[in-house]
């Protein structure tokens, strides 16, 4: 326990010490009579690149100069200067915040103050590409919770519940994957699998039909797109924990997308390594899945059909399984939710169908 | 078939048939008339003595009409030459009759408008005039009416009176019909644009409700008074030719014209009869009238003359233009003022000089609004009326543009175009607004464009140091705050020292200032 503590706070250490050193560098610079800058990759769409080797995408050789000598940039340096202090606040304080949180804080400091969230969001991206830490390392998470439930313990490192451990099978309804249980070490598992469900609805009647003893598999809710610490921790379990993942979304091009951005990261999180979990496996539903389970279908809308074509092009789908169940869903131009499932009744999907791709793909 | 009736009538009954035509067509209009000819003569008169005016001007309602309009008791006095005595009487009292008859530029041209103002108070009102006036010695005080048939004065008394404190000067008060509500705003707008361009006269004025405005003098300084000086070659035409070679005295054409015109020595007269091909050893008296015709023609041609001699006007001169007009707009030294006098010219043979102005910036925005707005002066005459119609208005409208000068149509720009001349290319008998003859019309033109680019680098410095004073501000707001939170970040307690960054950002800003305060030279346009 102990260990583990001492990890954690290491971490933290770690984090502190960046931001400290961003403070003194930026110091320095006044005395020596400079106008404080920084550099920081470029996050331009021109550079951001596929690594084929990594699996993911990363951001280019290109670097910015943020200079407080340019008038355009001295406010946003600013702005960054005070994140970077209210982050390293965070830390002292051993609290979290989320993104709108932050957005809230400066509100009322003059010359500081964000116009909207999405300015905030900016600048801690920002420190993210300049400090080259995802913003979680300095507690700053964002809204959107997803959960997780299986046979699974844990020791929180968080202020109050040092040391303490908790199985995660003890509340029905899954635990939210908040700050607590992101930073909170990964004591001991039984489960040889971790299976990734899009919908909250599904994740339930998982739960529900015991579908964590059926597959011994760790459940794992994302609420649409996957937060970052939540691909994080799935990317601990794949890694570090050997667990091979799975992942189960809706049959349609944003289903497709959710499982794509678990594997192979986004062009959003470009600068950041170590959210990709480049071996977790997307087994369905598939294009295929449709007409082989005849499964009740909407139409395709002309967006969801852009959205393909897009994909079709984009270099992390140029697999032969991608490229298969894209030409498939524009051949029959139909998209199956996960509930579409229940036409066979509530038990079909965990007696019949995970089964089957589950064994397809080598589970 | 009836018989025509021919019949001479005298210049009184002319004017009092045809006084629209001098300004008192309706009685708004008559009332402004009547001071602008009052005032106009008192200012001249002041000139003439070589003071700096004391105007006085009081308007007193006497009573209503009933038809809206009211009488009024108008009197005005200076503190001229005065008026000899036994000349007040015709001077006041007799239409065409007064001291204006010589070469030279002076406001009034005929001696007309003192008295058709003193007809018109007597046609309305049926009131006698009262003029007081001193020489510096004992003060005449004479009342009369005109005669109006006989063009004549009629005296009704004649009082003299010690002159125990030394005035001299001339007072007038009469009666008139007129409508000051109707009035009022351009009565002001005279009395500002004349004090603007005679900064060295004290103006005062009473109007009927008792307000009083003052227009202060702020020099002592006046323009040297103009002299009657000879023709000039180019300026005087055939009959002045004819009238010239009447009474010379000269036996050859080379000495007739270097005798009587400007400029011209024996050798440029030699040249130039010579081109004229006129015999320079000839007789003036025997020149035919094709010959004379040919002589006149030949002179406007002729490029080897010296410019007309400018002595016989007089121009305000560029600093007594900046006084007035800086203190009648009353700008500081941030907005923008430049002055030029033309070199003199000529139109028709008559000597001219154009003198321009423009003032801009933050002041007149405040006080006239944003628009270019124009005054106009002739022979330091303000010209009120049908703006549109003169030669400045298309200057400023037609033929500048002013997007090369970085000035757009609501840009808060005064422009000031005094024009002096022996005569004045008014287009109405009204004497309302100039007409564009070309080299009038060119003259304005070249002094307002080189007053324009030096407004043009005034305006860029503008924008330039709003600017330079935008990014000190920005600098001033956030190296604080980047200063604060970078020393809190790593644990210091005192922030590092911003100044000298925030110095270096000011250096710039006054780099770009500094210009400013002396308008820029430039080479001046040919």
């Amino acid at each position: 326990m102990r260990r583990r503590l001492k990890l954690a706070e290491k971490r933290r250490a770690a984090v502190e010490l960046a931001l400290k050193q961003l403070g003194k560098i930026i110091c320095e610079q006044i005395e020596n009579r400079e106008f404080p800058w920084i550099m920081l990759q470029s996050r331009s769409t021109d550079n951001i690149v596929y690594d084929p080797e990594l699996r993911q995408y990363v951001l280019g050789d290109r670097v910015i100069r943020r200079h407080s000598r340019n008038i355009r940039h001295i406010r946003p340096f600013t702005q960054l200067i005070w994140t970077a202090w209210f982050a390293r606040e965070l830390l002292k304080l051993r609290k979290t915040s989320t993104l709108r949180e932050v957005y809230y804080s400066a509100r009322g400091l003059r010359d500081i103050e964000f116009k909207s969230q999405d300015e905030s969001d900016e600048i801690i991206t920002d420190l993210e590409t300049a400090l080259n830490m995802p913003r979680e390392s300095f507690n700053i998470y964002p809204e959107e919770r997803s959960a997780i439930f299986g046979d699974l313990t844990i020791e929180y490192t968080v202020p109050g519940y040092e040391g303490k451990r908790l199985n995660l099978t003890e509340h029905p309804d899954g635990m939210m994957i908040g700050p607590a249980l992101s930073t909170a070490e990964i004591v001991e598992t039984s489960a040889d699998k971790v299976l990734v469900i899009e919908k909250g609805a599904m994740f339930t009647r998982l739960i529900e039909e015991k579908a964590h003893k059926r597959f011994n598999a760790i459940l794992i809710h994302t609420a649409g797109q996957a937060p970052r610490a939540t691909r994080t921790l799935i990317k601990r379990l794949n890694e570090e924990h050997g667990l091979p993942v799975y992942l189960f979304t809706d049959g349609d091009p944003w289903g497709m997308h959710i499982a794509m951005v678990i594997i192979s990261g986004s062009a959003n999180a470009a600068h950041l390594r170590g959210l990709a979990t480049p071996d977790a496996k997307w087994i369905g539903v598939w294009a295929t899945d449709i007409i082989r389970y005849k499964l009740p279908t909407e139409n395709l809308t002309d967006k969801d059909v852009k959205r393909l074509k897009e994909l079709k092009r984009d270099p992390r789908y140029q697999g032969e399984l991608w490229q298969r169940e894209i030409d498939t869903f524009m051949e029959i131009g139909q998209k199956a939710e996960l509930e579409a499932f229940s036409r066979y009744g509530l038990t079909y999907i965990v007696d019949r169908y995970l089964p089957d791709k589950l064994e397809e793909a080598g589970a | 078939m009836s018989e025509a009736i021919y019949k001479s009538i005298s210049p009184s009954d002319f004017f009092y048939r045809n006084r629209e035509i001098a300004g008192f067509s309706n009685p708004s209009r008559a009332m402004y008339s009547a001071i602008r000819e009052l005032v106009e003569n008192s200012l001249d008169a002041c000139e003439i003595r070589g003071v700096p005016p004391d105007i006085y001007i009081r308007i007193r309602e006497v009573s209503e009409t009933g038809s809206g309009t009211s009488i009024y008791a108008l009197r005005v006095e200076d503190n001229g030459t005065g008026v000899p005595p036994e000349h007040i009487p015709r001077c006041f009292g007799q239409v065409l009759y007064g001291s204006k008859y010589i070469l030279k530029q002076s406001r009034g041209t005929f001696g007309l408008g003192g008295t058709i103002t003193i007809l018109y108070g007597q046609i309305t009102t049926h009131k006698p005039v009262r003029v007081t006036s001193s020489t510096g010695g004992d003060i005449h005080e004479y009342e009369m009416m005109i005669d109006i048939v006989h063009n004549k004065p009629i005296i009704l008394s004649h009082r003299v009176r010690a002159n125990r404190a030394g005035w001299r000067g001339t007072a007038v008060e009469l009666y008139l019909e007129g409508d000051y509500s109707r009035s009022m705003y351009r009565i002001y707008e005279y009395l500002k644009q004349t004090a603007m361009v005679n900064p060295y006269a004290e103006i005062t004025f009473i109007d009927p409700r008792g307000r009083l405005y003052r227009f202060e003098r702020v020099t002592e300084e006046m323009p040297p008074p103009p002299r009657a000086v000879k023709p000039h070659p180019q300026g005087a035409d055939v009959e002045t030719y004819r009238r010239l070679i009447a009474i010379t005295g000269e036996k050859t054409m080379r000495g007739f014209m270097t005798r009587h015109f400007q400029g011209v020595g024996p050798a440029t007269a030699e040249k130039f009869l010579q081109e004229a091909g006129i015999d320079p050893g000839k007789n003036p008296k025997s020149l035919s009238p094709e010959e004379l015709v040919k002589l006149v023609r030949a002179a406007r041609e002729f490029n080897g003359f010296q410019r007309p001699d400018p002595s016989c006007l007089s121009p305000i001169g560029e600093h007594l233009l900046e006084m007035g007009i800086r203190k009648e707009l009353g700008l500081t030294d941030d907005d923008f003022l430049k002055v030029v006098q033309r070199r003199p010219s000529t139109y028709l043979g008559y000597p001219f000089i154009v003198e321009a102005a423009i003032a801009y910036g933050k002041t007149i925005e405040r006080r006239l609004g944003r628009g270019i707005k124009i005054y106009r002066f002739a022979n330091r005459i303000p010209l009120l009326f049908d703006e549109s119609s003169g030669v400045v208005w298309k200057v400023v409208h037609k033929i500048i543009n002013w997007g090369t000068y970085k000035v757009s149509p609501d840009s808060p720009m005064v422009v000031v175009v005094h024009v002096c001349s022996t005569k004045i290319p008014y287009k109405t008998v009204g004497k309302e607004y100039m007409a564009d003859q070309p080299e009038v019309e060119r003259e304005i033109t070249n002094a307002l464009r080189s007053i324009a680019r030096h407004l043009r680098l005034y305006i860029s410095r503008r924008i330039r140091l709003a600017k330079e004073r935008r990014r000190l501000s920005i600098f001033e707001k956030y190296l604080p705050k980047i200063a604060e939170f970078s020393a809190k970040l790593c644990d210091r307690e005192k922030p590092p020292n911003i100044k000298p960054l925030l110095k270096a950002v000011s250096l710039e800003v006054s780099e770009a200032e500094s210009p400013l305060r002396e308008v820029p030279k430039l080479e001046e346009e040919a």
